[in-house]
């Protein structure tokens, strides 16, 4: 592993309050390129406000972020995406109306030299389409390129968050629940799909399945109550006692 | 969407048969006609414009009739009493001033969504209308005339003589076809898509990378320009301004054009406006309560028809791949827009 080269992403004593509830407290982590970090913890643990912390969806109450050894934790969520940041959503969060491939496009486009181009058409440009044809294939949505994107099934639509994500050519990923919801045929394509993106990149995946979990994961947090309980390799995670404790004896350790 | 893959003869032919409609018309028609078509041609630029921030980027404006008026007074002011003013500065300059009314109120009003963003803008629009209504030096209530048209002039030779409704109708008809390619040039762009990228899911556009509210600040000027356009041959033509031009009630008509015509197309706001328009004066030669009859016929057209007039013209002429396509996601998002009129 990784250890002693920087990390992609860090964060470091991330807080976020909501009024009175610190829904994320003092958490530190480190992602590094060519490994799966994964977070687990039981509902409410605070992974979504982590994840929606380090896109820039929401500004932390205190504590900073760094990508690549700057610092972002100021930067709006459109500035981290130019930067080399992707991420997916718990909800799928794709543009209904737009086919599989404009979505892709889209995505590419994003992060083309002119993005915002007032003249010629959205087609014209090659290596937007070049990244839009390979993210498609990679995330096997290729021969469904055409449809609607409301149209897709609900696998089809992550796996085309996921082609998305790859389109803007990120080097660190944030995968939110991207089985959530799913069958289990179509979570093993989109398993087998996770373990490819780390390839060159780091990614960063929350999910609640735990048998995709320690399949995937190089290095795995877990959370409770906003607080960071372990860290560490998957298989001394797994023995952590304070780790069993939350996922099975709160009520007893309260008592 | 992606139209350029697959040459249609349709996509040039009805145009272009349209536009020789179009140029022939004051050959053949008497004057009152051409002024008429006239007037409903600027009334299509004002949708149009509309349009692009509407269907295109799902914010639905009620303060377009203030870009629409401002450049008419522009025009007003800046008109000298006995001679013509100059297009080649008057119209700029009313463009300017719609443009800067765009950008101050754009800046604001996007910073809120849906319902907030209809309220901000019409706010907006009505103190506008009432800056011009409760002032003295534009006429007040009573507005202002504009007793010559612009000269178009180059040197001491002038180029068209705008007193002349066929020249007149020539010189909008050339603005129109302007305006269209603009629009279309837009849409087509990687700056459109964002722009409807936005409207489809803005957090997910935001996410990618795009800067949403420059994008969505450029299009309300853009379009705010446009309106200008349109409102500076509106006030030329009519000898005239007022009060009237800025209110909410034109914005809520050209919005009624916008939603006739169909919000998935650069030119279905401008069939919106010659159907409303040409209703108007139909109505209006057949019964004195022609407002009641028109309000009837809009609710059945819109009821009837989510997708506007277009829809109507598509199913005519047989659906094709891309036809059905457009008419398909319309449908879901005619029902924002249906909402935000409740409210």
């Amino acid at each position: 592993m990784a250890d002693n080269s920087p990390a992609a992403l860090r964060a470091e004593g991330l807080q976020k309050r909501f009024g009175g509830l610190i829904a994320v407290s003092d958490v530190s982590l480190d992602v590094h390129t060519g490994e799966i970090h994964a977070v687990i913890g039981p509902n409410g643990a605070g992974k979504s406000t982590l994840i929606n912390l380090l896109s820039g969806d929401l500004t932390p109450s205190a504590g900073e972020i760094m990508l690549n050894g700057s610092d972002i934790t100021r930067f709006a969520p459109d500035r981290r995406a130019r930067a080399g940041l992707g991420r997916s959503y718990q909800k799928t969060t794709i543009f209904p109306q737009f086919t599989a491939q404009e979505n892709v496009r889209l995505a590419a486009q994003a992060h083309a030299t002119s993005p915002l181009k007032m003249f010629g058409n959205v087609t014209s440009d090659k290596l937007v389409n070049r990244h839009t044809t390979d993210a498609l294939e990679q995330a096997g949505l290729a021969s469904r390129a055409r449809i609607i994107a409301t149209h897709l099934s609900h696998g089809e639509q992550r796996q085309l968050e996921i082609a998305m994500v790859l389109a803007t050519q990120p080097q660190i990923i944030l995968l939110d629940e991207p089985l959530a919801g799913m069958g289990q045929s179509e979570a093993r394509k989109v398993v087998d799909l996770i373990a490819s993106l780390k390839k060159g990149r780091a990614v960063l995946v929350v999910e609640h399945d735990m048998d995709a979990v320690f399949e995937l994961a190089d290095r795995l947090t877990v959370m409770a109550d906003g607080h960071v309980i372990a860290s560490g390799l998957p298989q001394d995670v797994r023995v952590d006692p304070a780790v069993r404790l939350a996922y099975l004896g709160v009520e007893e350790d309260a008592a | 969407m992606s139209g350029a893959e697959k040459r249609d003869p349709r996509t040039w032919l009805v145009p272009t048969i349209l536009l020789a409609l179009a140029i022939a018309l004051p050959f053949v028609a008497p004057t009152y006609y051409v002024q008429f078509v006239s007037k409903a041609l600027i009334m299509g630029i004002l949708a149009m414009s509309l349009n692009l921030v509407v269907g295109y980027g799902g914010l639905v404006s009620l303060c377009h009739a203030a870009f629409f008026g401002i450049a008419g007074y522009v025009l007003a002011l800046a008109s000298p009493k006995y001679d013509p003013a100059s297009l080649w500065w008057t119209l700029p300059l009313a463009v300017a001033a719609s443009v800067a009314a765009a950008a101050a109120i754009g800046a604001l009003a996007l910073r809120t969504r849906g319902i907030y963003f209809i309220m901000v803008t019409l706010a907006f629009g009505e103190m506008l209308f009432f800056l011009f209504h409760d002032s003295k030096f534009a006429g007040g209530s009573d507005g202002a005339f504009i007793y010559n048209k612009p000269s178009v002039m180059l040197g001491n030779i002038t180029l068209l003589n705008l007193e002349k409704p066929m020249a007149y109708y020539f010189v909008v008809l050339a603005m129109l076809v302007a305006v269209i390619a603009l629009l279309t040039m837009i849409v087509r762009s990687p700056f459109g898509h964002a722009l409807a990228a936005a409207r489809d899911n803005e957090r997910r556009a935001r996410s990618l990378g795009f800067p949403v509210f420059r994008v969505r600040l450029t299009s309300f000027i853009i379009s705010g320009a446009i309106a200008g356009i349109a409102g500076y041959f509106a006030a030329a033509q009519f000898g005239f301004v007022a009060p009237q031009m800025l209110g909410w009630h034109l914005s809520a008509t050209v919005l009624v054009m916008v939603l006739i015509g169909g919000l998935r197309s650069v030119a279905g706001p401008l069939v919106g406006a010659l159907v409303l328009i040409g209703l108007e004066e139909v109505l209006k030669a057949l019964t004195e309560h022609w407002k009641l009859a028109e309000g009837l016929i809009i609710i059945l057209i819109v009821l009837a028809l989510p997708n506007g007039v277009r829809q109507l013209l598509s199913m005519v002429l047989g659906s094709s791949e891309e036809n059905a396509r457009e008419v398909q996601p319309s449908r879901a998002d005619a029902k924002p827009v249906a909402e935000a009129g409740h409210g």
